[in-house]
């Protein structure tokens, strides 16, 4: 079991209009076997609420059924619906600290104990991982001046007990199979109705081939930081061989041998630089992936979601076409003419609602990811720059050692 | 020695002529810097003679005929039935140690070209990854992003040249030292069998000699004259080799110890050498990451 508490402080989220605040962290978070439970805290004055301040303990199923309930609600489709975070998956860490058990015989007690720890920290940089991702997740509800009034989100935040919502059955898992086959075809019919208006058309073509890019981006940056951490795999198991190596037991005459002495020196300052390069290694891999692996994956999941927005208007622009060819031949017969016009007025009225809020939400996204990029990319930078600088002095340190020694 | 065919244009023949290059040269470096092995005629011709013979009879020279010649003094020591008694632990001990770091080296060695594959892993994924963030920065609407990530494609694309490097010295520095000195170990225990088979051969002498002079005895109860005098030739001859081979057991003995000194002493300067080397190599590395990233730094810096 692995607790972590974030200590980092969350920006307040404050509605201007109704002068209310909306502040949601997840506060603490329990590692158990096959599950993660997770204490979202939440600090408001919406009069919505009974007190300013509470926790709930929620698991990941319930993330992701208020993320459908926000896909499922047609109130809500002309906005970007918050991607929904993924699902913690421990499985590879499990795998490699079940294999390091079975090869404990076949090591040293020190490469034991040293992998271990290596493992123990991957677990739990993981964990954090997915913590940060679900945190990201009810944030950017929270920020939305909409979906933050939604009422499945308060329950979501505020009932104590257990929102009974189990994972989809079988049924229901094959029902949005279908439903995903069906909107990718119509996806394809849809794209390509060419949009009368520039702004959206740009978009579409934009995010098309944006999506694909980062989805390329993303699998090809998770390749190159799998290998990376190999390598520094690769640098704890030298460091500990060469310890074995520095320490065997040598004859008591030849340990007053000067050479000896000497050789045992140099070994062991390579030891040094191997062991703690190794935990510069390790720490670039892990940035790389905080910093570049996992905003990649984010925006291709926001792409995604802003495709589904774009999938949504033109569905609803397809309604207004064909409620418009309705409306005509029920004229021109004159009969349901009524039924007609309303259904008709109805179709207009969702279509351009849709095309205001998805306008905005476009434009937001836009500035959203060009100021996560910024962000992200500055601290990658600055970190590499540190640790390659750390690497430097370790480097000069243990040579200037070496040099003094002749 | 295996025989590999070597095409002309083969990026790995390319490799393996680098690497044979290396490691002969690596071979005739160790060569000259031993004293004896320095004054050897057949050396000096090696060095300096344009033309040299064919090499018919280089079959006990070779390395499949050296590795016989050692395989037949470890049979030898394997089947001798009378343990060695030792007046001097030191030969044994450092026996010991030698096999010890042997095995310890064998073990390093694997992980150490572990490294170097998941380095050239690294590599080709990283010039992989450099042109994907290429095509998403053409892709990427807003121009300061655009021109950032195309940046930092270029970025990566260094940092492949970067492993590359680092790829190469992990492998010609590190973990061909590590095979030189695992093939030199061999050579060592080699010469502490040569040793082993010294003393059984004085050993067996001993026997023989023993044996001689009970037949000796024998005669002289059967009162053979003629016979006798060849047994006493046998015996004055036997009494020669047992002093001879005692002689040389010791005089190896002594070459052994003398030899191994001059080894270690090289195998330090050696290490420290390839060590420092091999930690320059990776403190160059690290000077021109820090310049990649500090050029980078402001571009990431001046997304609008």
């Amino acid at each position: 079991m692995v607790s972590v508490a974030l200590l980092q402080p969350r920006a307040v989220n404050v509605d201007l209009q109704t002068d209310a605040m909306l502040q949601v962290d997840i506060s603490d978070a329990l590692s158990e076997r096959d599950k993660v439970k997770f204490t979202v805290h939440t600090k408001s004055t919406l009069p919505n609420f009974k007190q300013n301040e509470f926790s709930v303990v929620r698991q990941h199923e319930e993330f992701i059924w208020l993320h459908d309930s926000f896909v499922e609600n047609e109130e809500y489709a002309g906005y970007i619906i918050p991607p929904a975070p993924p699902r913690p998956d421990f499985d590879a860490s499990r795998e490699k600290l079940q294999k390091l058990g079975e090869g404990e015989g076949s090591m040293t007690k020190e490469e034991f104990t040293k992998m271990k720890q290596e493992l123990e920290a991957e677990y739990l940089a993981i964990f954090k991982k997915t913590v940060a991702m679900h945190e990201v997740f009810l944030c950017r509800v929270a920020a939305h001046p909409v979906l933050r009034k939604d009422l499945n989100f308060h329950v979501f935040l505020e009932y104590n007990q257990d929102l009974s919502v189990r994972g989809k059955n079988k049924k229901e898992k094959l029902e949005d199979f279908f439903k995903n086959v069906v909107k990718s075809a119509d996806g394809v019919l849809v794209a390509g109705v060419k949009d009368v208006d520039d702004f959206f058309e740009h978009e579409k073509t934009f995010l098309l081939e944006y999506h694909n890019r980062v989805k390329d981006a993303s699998a090809k940056s998770d390749r190159m930081i799998r290998s990376h951490k190999n390598a520094a795999d690769d640098i704890n198991r030298i460091a500990s061989s060469l310890y074995t190596l520095g320490t065997q037991d040598s004859t008591d005459l030849c340990k007053h041998c000067f050479v000896l002495v000497f050789f045992f020196f140099c070994l062991f300052v390579f030891v040094l630089v191997f062991f703690f390069k190794q935990k510069i290694e390790a720490r670039v891999a892990a940035d790389e992936d905080l910093k570049l692996a996992d905003l990649l994956k984010y925006y291709l999941r926001e792409s995604q979601a802003a495709k589904d927005l774009l999938y949504r208007r033109s569905r609803a622009l397809v309604d207004y076409e064909n409620a418009n060819k309705a409306l005509d031949k029920a004229r021109a017969k004159n009969r349901d003419v009524l039924q007609a016009e309303t259904s008709q007025q109805l179709c207009c009225h969702k279509f351009e609602k849709i095309s205001e809020s998805a306008k905005q939400e476009l434009i937001d996204f836009k500035t959203r990811r060009v100021a996560a990029f910024r962000k992200n990319l500055v601290e990658l930078a600055e970190l590499e720059l540190k640790h390659a600088k750390g690497n430097l002095q370790l480097l000069q340190g243990c040579l200037g050692i070496l040099k003094g020694n002749t | 020695m295996t025989k590999v065919k070597v095409g002309m244009d083969d990026p790995s023949s390319v490799e393996f002529v680098e690497r044979r290059r290396a490691a002969l040269e690596r071979y005739l470096q160790r060569v000259v810097c031993h004293p004896s092995l320095l004054q050897d005629p057949d050396v000096r011709e090696f060095l300096e003679k344009e033309d040299l013979p064919r090499a018919v009879n280089t079959q006990a020279l070779s390395g499949a005929g050296f590795l016989k010649m050692i395989n037949k003094a470890s049979d030898a020591v394997n089947k001798m039935t009378i343990k060695m008694n030792e007046s001097d632990t030191w030969f044994e001990d450092k026996l010991q140690e030698v096999e010890n770091e042997e095995q310890q080296l064998r073990k390093l060695h694997i992980v150490v070209d572990s490294l170097v594959n998941h380095r050239k892993e690294l590599c080709g994924n990283t010039a992989v990854f450099a042109k994907s963030l290429a095509m998403l920065g053409n892709s990427e609407d807003n121009t300061a992003l655009s021109r950032a990530l195309s940046q930092l494609a270029e970025v990566e694309d260094k940092m492949e040249q970067l492993h590359q490097e680092q790829a190469a010295s992990d492998f010609f520095i590190f973990a061909e030292l590590l095979s030189d000195y695992i093939r030199l170990l061999g050579a060592v225990r080699g010469c502490f069998d040569q040793r082993m088979r010294a003393w059984q051969r004085w050993q067996e002498a001993q026997s023989t000699l023993q044996k001689k002079r009970e037949a000796e005895a024998k005669l002289l109860w059967a009162n053979k004259p003629d016979k006798l005098q060849q047994a006493k030739e046998e015996i004055t001859e036997w009494e020669a080799r047992v002093t001879q081979y005692e002689r040389d057991f010791d005089r190896i003995g002594m070459a052994v110890r003398k030899e191994v000194l001059r080894f270690e002493k090289e195998k330090a300067k050696d290490f420290k050498s390839q060590i420092m080397k091999y930690l320059d190599t990776m403190l160059q590395s690290q000077q021109r990451l820090i310049k990649f990233w500090e050029a980078f730094l402001p571009e990431a810096k001046a997304i609008a």
